[in-house]
């Protein structure tokens, strides 16, 4: 978006203003800098995307991963260590902790989408009439989400997530509402900086009604970073999906949510490590891959 | 005697696409206590040269051949702690901003200073006073008072002023000023370049003028040099340059250049009232602008401005910045509410139009930005941008028949089909400025208001625009509604002139009246502005 600096003006038979300025013909000197490669095209980031596409074909085929059941308990087999029959080991109760986690994939991150959903939907919708109206509606607007960020957000998931009661979706709902105020803010400002500009105003003199302006014009030239801030906040929603659940507040047992197994696996930390650390070190290679793919892509829209 | 001497010089600059040539082989001499103007269009390589006299190039930049040599050292060879000693005190630099070319925490005073003590010209103690001294030879008024001010306290030529002191402190021998007054209102221009000339004549250093203005030039320099492309074209007296220009360039730019060719479009009597009513009547118009604190006094921005427009005629609105020219555009298009007057367009008052009428009324009245690069929206397609209003009204149902028009419409404003599927930064200026245009006649307005629409462009760009506009009135009877600072421009292109200041009209009548027989103070020190005025009929 701001590549104004060396586009060089097209070649070709429409260079009525101007010549084209002068063409690097010297092939004896020294080249510019070295062409990078793409952000999402680098090691790491290729590791983030396969990690998460995994996770993405588990949540939706988890039969592809784990042939086992998560629900049926095998007491001659329980609490084993990680090993070749189960990859991850077993629990109290003699369940594969690989296929409760795999079974686990689809709810965390259902509720980890619509949070972030929440927080997007709301919070963009709320920073683009605040920006585009003002007046009155901003200051309401801007001051409820002044209160909103006063709390600390787990803990004013948390105070939703109690009002509600306990469920996935519910969870999903106290996670992204927690996090809705800096979608408006971020929304807000992008909003103010681009309905002064010239091409806004422009087409109101064409005649555009004020809904087609703010649609065609004002949202998709200030959607950027508030995307952008969306594939961070995945990341971020992860873990306090996984928190809430980790709490009690998400699907009830024996459902297996990645922070509920973390919860129960608790209990067995001094004799079954694996119970807890296997779903633990799940959170945190998708969170950490999460995260990398966003970097990535917000490097890539500044290129 | 030669005090700069520049041989085989060419800077390239490293961009993502291999190296890009900003400076091609270029020589260039300036002799002692000479005034010389380097001329060209953006990108002409001007501002390279002069940054590598000073060896301010940004990093970008590789210097691959030639010399620069200032009384018979080469500056390119110096190391940077030897060039520290040059750069103020051999060798001074005018910016072209000089809205960000001072630093606004610092006062004024103890910036000017700063020169006198860098170069151990005068202690902590004197530096003070020389300041103001200095100050008021650049032609302050009350320099003990602008010392003691910060920068933004000051108006931009004030601030240009100032800047002229700084260079100045340290009597260098070459002053190299880049675009020095680009950036300022015509009046102010000129007494800044009368001062600036005024006191290298005294002080005998000699001046390199770096100017898109070939006029400012001529008028000001001994010896212009033309450059086009990161070479130099033409050099020689200013008066050879103009009168017998060598290169076809040079050629061009004199004929494209209004305050030196006057492009007179036939005198094209007015209707004689033979028409039933004007488009445009607009009367007694009026506007407030709340700034600073509640309670302090509004400022008038537009002040009983009364105009009429005839069909098919051009009017302009002179002024300078702050004059409440481009308030009254606004305040014409409905994009501000006027606080008293009316705004009638054909007989219909459309002062208090809101909502469904207001739209309606877009359809007659369009609008041309000053700057494209802002008016366009640069996610949208060149050809989405042109065929927008037609969707806004619902005309054209089909895809195909707006593509149709679209094609017509790029056609109109001389531009190639191919540019529809483009966006708007794969364009330049000049060809941002024709979409813009192609998009305002959409609709088949009947007025266009224009506001500055050759201000952001080089001057042979600036004569295709105007002449695009020439013949769009021409082929479909428009009428302009001409907004410009600039009077070179506002005689090629406009009937009629209205003269505004300090919200007010001082002068209106025909374009041949006001430069002929102007009867205002005012509208007389404007015409006096104009570069080379009276040497060119």
């Amino acid at each position: 978006m701001s590549e104004l600096d060396l586009v060089p003006p097209p070649a070709g038979p429409d260079l009525l203003d101007r010549p084209s300025p002068t063409s690097a013909t010297d092939a004896d000197q020294p080249r510019g800098t070295r062409p990078r490669s793409h952000p999402l095209l680098r090691p790491t980031s290729l590791l983030a995307l396969l990690v998460v596409l995994l996770v993405v074909l588990a949540a939706m085929a988890p039969g592809l991963f784990a042939h086992a059941s998560p629900y049926d308990s095998d007491f001659a087999h329980k609490l084993q260590a990680p090993g070749g029959s189960h990859w991850f080991g077993t629990d109290q109760l003699g369940r594969d902790v690989f296929s409760r986690v795999v079974h686990g994939t689809s709810l965390t991150l259902r509720a980890t989408l619509v949070a972030v959903a929440i927080a997007f939907g709301v919070g963009a919708t709320l920073g683009l009439l605040a920006g585009y109206l003002r007046g009155l509606v901003d200051t309401v607007v801007m001051r409820f989400v002044d209160i909103l960020l006063a709390i600390p957000s787990l803990l004013l998931a948390l105070a939703v997530v109690t009002a509600l009661g306990p469920g996935t979706i519910k969870v999903a709902v106290a996670v992204g509402v927690s996090s809705v105020a800096t979608f408006a803010r971020i929304t807000r400002a992008e909003v103010l900086r681009v309905r002064s500009s010239d091409f806004v105003e422009a087409a109101t003199v064409i005649g555009l009604r004020r809904s087609a302006v703010l649609a065609r014009h004002v949202l998709p030239n200030a959607a950027g970073p508030a995307v952008a801030l969306a594939t961070l906040e995945l990341g971020t929603a992860i873990i306090a999906v996984s928190s809430l659940s980790f709490l009690g507040f998400g699907a009830p047992l024996p459902q297996p949510e990645w922070g509920s197994l973390v919860a129960e696996g608790r209990d067995y930390l001094a004799t079954a490590w694996w119970l807890a650390a296997m779903p633990c070190s799940v959170i945190v290679a998708v969170v950490l891959s999460a995260n990398r793919i966003s970097r990535a892509v917000g490097k890539t829209g500044r290129r | 005697m030669t005090l700069l001497r520049i041989r085989g010089l060419s800077v390239g600059y490293r961009t993502r696409h291999g190296i890009v040539d900003g400076a091609r082989d270029v020589d260039l001499d300036v002799s002692e206590g000479e005034i010389v103007a380097l001329v060209g269009e953006s990108g002409s390589g001007k501002t390279t040269t002069a940054h590598s006299i000073l060896q301010m190039l940004p990093p970008a930049a590789i210097v691959r051949s030639g010399s620069v040599r200032l009384e018979g050292r080469d500056l390119l060879t110096l190391s940077e702690r030897q060039l520290r000693a040059v750069r103020g005190a051999r060798v001074a630099h005018v910016p072209q901003d000089p809205g960000t070319s001072l630093d606004p925490l610092r006062r004024i005073g103890p910036q000017v200073a700063e020169v006198l003590r860098i170069h151990g010209l005068a202690s902590r103690r004197e530096a003070a006073g020389e300041a103001v001294e200095l100050l008021r030879a650049a032609g302050l008024d009350r320099p003990e008072t602008r010392a003691r001010q910060y920068p933004h306290q000051l108006s931009g030529g004030m601030r240009q002023r100032v800047l002229v002191a700084i260079a100045l402190a340290a009597l260098p021998r070459l002053v190299v000023a880049d675009e020095p007054t680009s950036a300022l209102d015509v009046t102010v221009q000129k007494k800044v370049l009368d001062h600036l000339s005024g006191l290298v004549r005294e002080h005998g250093t000699s001046v390199l003028l770096i100017t898109h203005d070939l006029a400012v030039a001529a008028e000001r320099a001994d010896r212009v040099v033309v450059m086009r492309e990161g070479r130099v074209v033409e050099s020689g007296p200013g008066s050879q340059v103009l009168d017998r220009p060598q290169h076809a360039y040079t050629r061009q730019l004199i004929a494209d250049d209004p305050s030196l060719t006057v492009a007179h479009r036939g005198r094209r009597p007015s209707d004689g009232g033979t028409a039933p009513r004007p488009l445009l009547e607009v009367s007694g118009l009026r506007k407030e602008f709340r700034a600073g604190a509640r309670g302090a006094a509004p400022v008038v921005a537009v002040d009983d401005v009364s105009l009429t427009v005839a069909r098919g005629r051009t009017l302009a609105i002179v002024g300078e910045s702050g004059s409440g020219k481009s308030t009254t555009a606004r305040l014409v298009l409905r994009l501000e509410r006027p606080d008293a007057g009316t705004v009638v367009l054909d007989g219909t008052d459309v002062t208090a139009l809101r909502g469904r009428e207001l739209r309606a009324v877009r359809q007659r009245l369009q609008y041309v930005y000053q700057n494209p690069f802002a008016s366009l929206d640069p996610r949208q397609s060149v050809g989405d941008i042109v065929s927008e209003p037609l969707r806004a009204f619902g005309l054209l149902d089909s895809a195909a028949q707006r593509r149709a028009r679209a094609n017509e419409l790029v056609d109109r404003v001389a531009l190639p089909g191919s540019v529809l599927a483009r966006r708007p930064a794969e364009l330049s200026g000049g060809q941002r400025q024709r979409v813009a245009i192609a998009r305002a006649l959409a609709l088949g307005p009947e007025l266009v208001v224009c506001d500055e629409p050759v201000s952001a462009l080089d001057v042979t760009v600036q004569a295709q625009i105007l002449r695009l506009l020439v013949t769009l009135q021409e082929e479909s009877g428009l009428s302009y509604l001409f907004i410009s600072h600039d009077l070179a421009v506002v005689r090629s292109i406009a009937d009629d002139v209205l003269v505004m200041q300090a919200g007010r009209v001082v002068e209106r009548g025909t374009v041949d009246a006001i430069f002929e027989s102007p009867q205002h103070d005012y509208t007389r020190e404007l015409l006096s502005s104009i570069p080379l005025h009276g040497r060119v009929r």
